[in-house]
């Protein structure tokens, strides 16, 4: 780890007066919050920030259900969102997610901001013993694009990086039109969860929408007809405890055996979480015929491109998505 | 064997300050970022930090990067939670933090004040083992130990978080501990054992 100064601030506007820039892989001044991620990248060296603002108890946790639907403060925990009951009850999208997601140590730490600013899993942005990537040190090259990348990204990809993003959360909220509370010094916006990360283009280290100073200070959910109908999906190298290869997000809106509205979004496969709204579009009016469905999960695979060892991808995404509308509707 | 002039912890301890001069000398040529390029010199100094162990406060000065689970071995000289990979990946380190399971690694010890740290050392009463500990005694659930500790703390928050209820559960509730001896089977028995002893 190389040397960092710790700030400890008092309250979330004395913190944010120290313009700390969350998911920039060159920012001198960085937040840490729950710090499962955050460790480890300064662990590893691949994050090497002068001085780190931390964020333990400034930041609201409060877990809010109501008319407006669902609220999360940036600091609740995974764990504490999945046990939720209102969560489980009328969200339980989100809830299969997180508990799909990392550890049961790792869901007791992290917090809603972290997951979703968490860094990718590519091994050579994550090991300092590469040289080439783009990601830590723009300009270097990408390892990837002709090494292992069995793991990476074949949706949003550019010809400077093909990094995953590892968030299993991310893509039930971008499937639920879930929307960003962003706190600076000088005010709040919203972001939908869905642009709030860049597609890499030739910037990869610049991951976010955030500017200097801003926080993620809540996460709001409007509400929805999908409770009774949802499902993630995730296919991972092992049982617990891995990031997924390829996961989808599946809300459906069902009346009789016909889907009225579909929500579909995919993890493992892009540069960011990827709703697909051509293959919502397609399931629209359909029944839960798998020889009807396969060919609407077939546009999932519009503009994708494999790099060799994650060729397989492509094929699996669409057939994983056939599966997750299944088990949503009930027919699996 | 070697008297108490060698015990084997003045052993670990000159082994692993040896160890440590050898890291930090390889770091020096790995690829440097334009963030560390901008460091002008220096490391910052320590800073004071407050841990509650196992009921006990301690007042330590430590380098900020200091984590909980260094601050725990290397300064409480508490060697019980282990350290594996330091990336919160193995779960050896895991210790509870107001009660609940964390890896000790993925905290910073700075960051850990005003929480109260149970460690694998505060969980027997005196001479009385957590009916935990005398189940993985009693079902030969470790052989090297070095991830026991970690096991037993993870599953002693696995049982009060009512996760304990089948073999299944149990497996990925503990999912975050990984034993390399494969014990596996008389780690899921002895949670299972310690978890009926508990109801009762």
């Amino acid at each position: 780890m190389y040397p960092f100064t710790l700030e400890r601030p008092r309250d979330l506007q004395a913190a944010l007066a120290l313009r700390a820039q969350a998911g920039r892989t060159d920012a001198p001044v960085e937040y840490i919050a729950g710090g499962t991620d955050m460790v480890q990248l300064l662990q590893e060296d691949a994050l090497r920030p002068d001085r780190l603002v931390s964020l333990a108890g400034i930041l609201g946790n409060q877990i809010e259900v109501g008319p407006q639907g669902l609220r999360l403060g940036a600091a609740a925990t995974m764990a504490e969102v999945a046990a939720h009951p209102a969560v489980v009850e009328q969200f339980p999208l989100i809830a299969e997610a997180l508990l799909a997601s990392a550890s049961p140590q790792v869901r007791n730490q992290a917090t809603m901001g972290g997951n979703l600013l968490q860094r990718t899993r590519c091994p050579y942005f994550r090991d300092v013993g590469y040289s080439a990537c783009n990601k830590r040190i723009p300009g270097s090259g990408c390892a990837a694009m002709d090494g292992e990348n069995r793991w990476h990204a074949v949706l949003g990809t550019s010809n400077d990086c093909i990094a995953a993003h590892p968030s299993d959360l991310a893509v039930a909220l971008v499937a639920l039109d879930a929307v960003i509370e962003v706190q600076g010094a000088n005010g709040q916006r919203t972001v939908p969860v869905v642009d709030f990360h860049r597609l890499p283009g030739n910037t990869p280290h610049m991951e976010t929408v955030l500017e200097p100073g801003e926080v993620i200070a809540a996460i709001t959910v409007p509400p929805n007809p999908f409770a009774r109908h949802s499902h993630y999906l995730k296919v991972r190298d092992r049982a617990s405890f891995e990031f997924a290869l390829v996961s989808a997000a599946l809300a459906l809106d069902i009346n009789g055996d016909r889907i009225r509205q579909a929500r579909v979004a995919l993890g493992g496969v892009g540069t960011k979480p990827w709703r697909v709204p051509q293959v919502e579009a397609a399931l629209t009016g359909l029944t839960l015929d798998p020889a009807k469905l396969r060919p609407a999960a077939a546009l999932a695979a519009e503009g994708a491109q494999g790099h060799g060892h994650n060729d397989f991808k492509i094929e699996l995404m669409q057939r994983a998505i056939v599966r997750a509308v299944e088990i949503a509707g009930g027919r699996a | 064997m070697t008297g108490d002039k060698f015990t084997r912890r003045k052993v670990l301890t000159v082994a692993a300050a040896g160890t440590g001069a050898l890291i930090g000398g390889s770091l020096v040529t790995a690829p440097v970022s334009p963030a560390s390029a901008r460091r002008a010199s220096g490391v910052p100094g320590p800073i004071d930090v407050v841990l509650q162990v196992n009921g006990s406060e301690h007042r330590l000065s430590l380098d900020p990067r200091t984590t909980l689970l260094d601050a725990l071995r290397e300064h409480l000289h508490l060697t019980g939670s282990k350290k594996g990979c330091g990336l919160g990946q193995c779960g050896a380190c895991t210790v509870l933090m107001d009660g609940k399971r964390v890896k000790s690694c993925l905290n910073l010890a700075a960051l850990a004040e005003g929480h109260q740290i149970t460690t694998i050392e505060g969980l027997a009463r005196g001479d009385e083992l957590h009916p935990l500990q005398t189940a993985f005694i009693e079902r030969d659930a470790f052989q090297c130990g070095s991830c026991t500790p970690g096991q037993i703390m993870s599953g002693v928050a696995c049982i009060a978080e009512g996760h304990a209820g089948s073999p299944k559960e149990i497996r990925e509730w503990m999912s975050g501990n990984i034993c390399r001896c494969g014990a596996y089977d008389h780690i899921v028995a002895a949670i299972q054992d310690a978890a009926q002893v508990l109801k009762g």
